[in-house]
């Protein structure tokens, strides 16, 4: 299996989509390079605007810009997306509906060395809360390529998560994305793991792990977080005593929130959320920050060990 | 148009949102009336809006940018008949007309704004749109005095002057007064010419009440080419109600019913003037 960061799947989709589609405007501030928007820029030019370091000026443009029927794609760390442009993303494009899809790479700890004040680790909750907003998480290069193609199609905003680092292939074929869909990728027994984005990999890796104690889980990848796949949710909450999310995100808010939603209203099961507990990053290796806030597949494993005993 | 029938438009304008205001008891009536007499020139003059191209976004497009003064806008609209609303049912519950203004509830509003400094980078897409499309519309939008002191106003400055936007014009509705006073003493953005000046914009200074002059300011922005245009429009807020002029405690509170029949005589005068 090779290995590729979601962002660098989302510059090569976006790439071919800006030329394939002539109503699609991308606009990026001054990250050409790191969120991979540079590659739709040498495709088409013409219709790729650098608005430089400004993010909610950025957003506010993507919005006049699609209430001029463009299709934009507004791109930056999804910290100064959805954090700083929080405000303009809310009333300049989410408020009139608009078609702006906004592709925020560099979420969650796997930042790594730039620390704790350039790891949005809030960014699903602040997405999430608003109106008419649908937010997705891809895990690996073909479910970014085929989210990036879909949300093209979907009327009004968008949440793209994305990662810096590279991510293992889950995926090879078409079954990787359907709108709203979660997909079971590991059928066990007795617990039932939810994961989003990066978390995907490190999910299965502790399956393996947990396979040579005998222990079966079943694994369950969640590309669209709004909204939530609540079906799926329910059904996966009747066959199993113990439910677990996982997310390079703080547990308020993200994709465990979404899936306690559910099970509050519909199907109440224990659910326990692994994710950032409420506290900041720091500097260091992706792989360490993973260890030390024991969101590594090890750790994951030893946890899920911890729930059953 | 000639200068008579612009002004009976504007003195309509006023008469509606008085009308508004009042009947919704909330509302800002103070910075409505001042770009009353702009709006008049915009939509029976400048702007090529009618009933035929209302729903299309392939024609002259108006953003206020300063959406407190959503009254000016609505009755601006209603003025020129592209729009059937109960006037007063402004601010009240299942109305079309909100508070601030929603782009997907009335055709001929172009964006949805209230929150200030957003509206002009919104010009700003739409004037980049026009570009992509080689056609020419033009893209207007009313900024308030206070509302330059956001810095995304400037964010949005420096991205027009970039891409070289000759198809945005921004008037200011300088007034002078925003909610806590004068806007010198809240947080002096002056000067606003030298500052839009360094910024590579083509700045005219006119009298926001003189129509010779608004409507020369047009002409003459269409005339420039490569640079986006600011006119400074020098406004009273309150304008024509004589207890409104230059009060800011008119900024955002409604007239009682014995104020709204005296500001609605006063209007009533002016027409013949």
């Amino acid at each position: 299996m090779s290995k590729m960061a979601t962002r660098t799947a989302y510059g090569k989709a976006l790439a071919k989509l800006i030329v394939e589609r002539d109503d699609i405007v991308v606009l990026d501030a001054d990250l050409t390079k790191s969120t991979k928007t540079g590659d739709a820029q040498k495709a088409c030019p013409e219709r790729h605007f650098n608005i430089g370091i400004a993010e909610g000026n950025m957003m506010s443009i993507a919005a006049g810009l699609a209430a001029s029927k463009k299709v934009v794609y507004a791109s930056s760390f999804a910290m100064f997306a959805a954090g700083r442009a929080f405000e303009q993303i809310r009333n300049s494009i989410a408020y009139p509906n608009l078609n702006v899809k906004i592709c925020a790479t560099h979420a969650g700890i796997t930042v790594g060395e730039d620390g704790a004040s350039h790891q949005a680790i809030e960014d699903l909750a602040l997405m999430r809360s608003i109106p008419n907003m649908k937010v997705f998480q891809p895990c690996d290069a073909k479910q970014t390529e085929m989210i990036i193609k879909a949300v093209a199609d979907l009327q009004g905003p968008c949440y793209v998560r994305l990662g810096r680092g590279n991510v293992e292939d889950v995926y090879t074929d078409d079954t990787a994305f359907t709108f709203g869909k979660g997909n079971v990728l590991r059928q066990g027994k007795e617990v039932a793991v939810f994961a989003t984005g990066m978390m995907v990999q490190e999910v299965l890796l502790a399956a393996e792990i947990l396979k040579k104690d005998s222990i079966s889980i079943t694994v369950i990848d969640m590309p669209t977080i709004k909204p939530i796949d609540e079906q799926l949710i329910c059904r996966i909450a009747k066959d199993h005593s113990l439910l677990v999310s996982c997310e390079e995100h703080n547990i308020i808010g993200g994709l465990g929130s979404a899936i306690a939603e559910v099970l509050c209203e519909k199907c109440p099961v224990r659910l326990v959320r692994i994710g950032m507990q409420d506290c900041f990053g720091e500097s260091g290796t992706p792989e360490a920050l993973l260890r030390k806030y024991e969101l590594d597949g090890e750790s994951i494993a030893q946890r899920i060990i911890g729930y059953i005993k | 148009m000639n200068n008579h029938e612009l002004k009976k438009h504007a003195v309509h304008i006023r008469q509606h949102i008085i009308r508004m205001v009042s009947s919704a008891k909330s509302g800002h009536p103070g910075g409505s009336l001042s770009g009353a007499d702009i709006l008049s020139v915009l939509y029976f003059e400048e702007m090529n809006i009618q009933d035929d191209n209302v729903n299309d976004y392939r024609r002259d497009r108006f953003i206020l940018s300063k959406g407190h003064a959503s009254p000016l806008l609505y009755a601006a609209l209603y003025e020129k008949g592209l729009l059937q609303e109960d006037l007063s049912s402004f601010r009240q519950i299942n109305s079309k007309l909100q508070g601030h203004p929603n782009m997907n509830y009335i055709a001929g509003i172009d964006m949805s704004t209230g929150s200030l400094g957003q509206g002009l980078s919104c010009a700003v897409g739409m004037a980049l749109a026009n570009k992509l499309e080689n056609n020419d519309y033009r893209v207007y939008t009313l900024l308030g005095d206070g509302e330059c002191e956001e810095g995304q106003i400037w964010e949005a400055v420096m991205a027009a002057a970039h891409y070289k936007l000759d198809n945005l014009c921004a008037i200011l509705d300088y007034n002078g007064l925003q909610i806590d006073g004068d806007i010198t003493k809240v947080m002096n953005p002056e000067p606003f010419d030298k500052k839009f000046e360094a910024f590579h914009w083509n700045v005219m200074t006119i009298d926001g009440h003189d129509y010779d002059a608004i409507r020369g300011a047009f002409q003459k922005a269409r005339q420039c080419m490569g640079k986006p245009t600011l006119i400074i429009a020098k406004t009273m807020k309150g304008k024509g109600i004589s207890f409104m002029e230059n009060n800011p405690s008119w900024h955002g509170s409604a007239p009682n019913e014995e104020q709204t029949k005296q500001a609605l005589a006063e209007l009533e005068v002016q027409i013949n003037e």
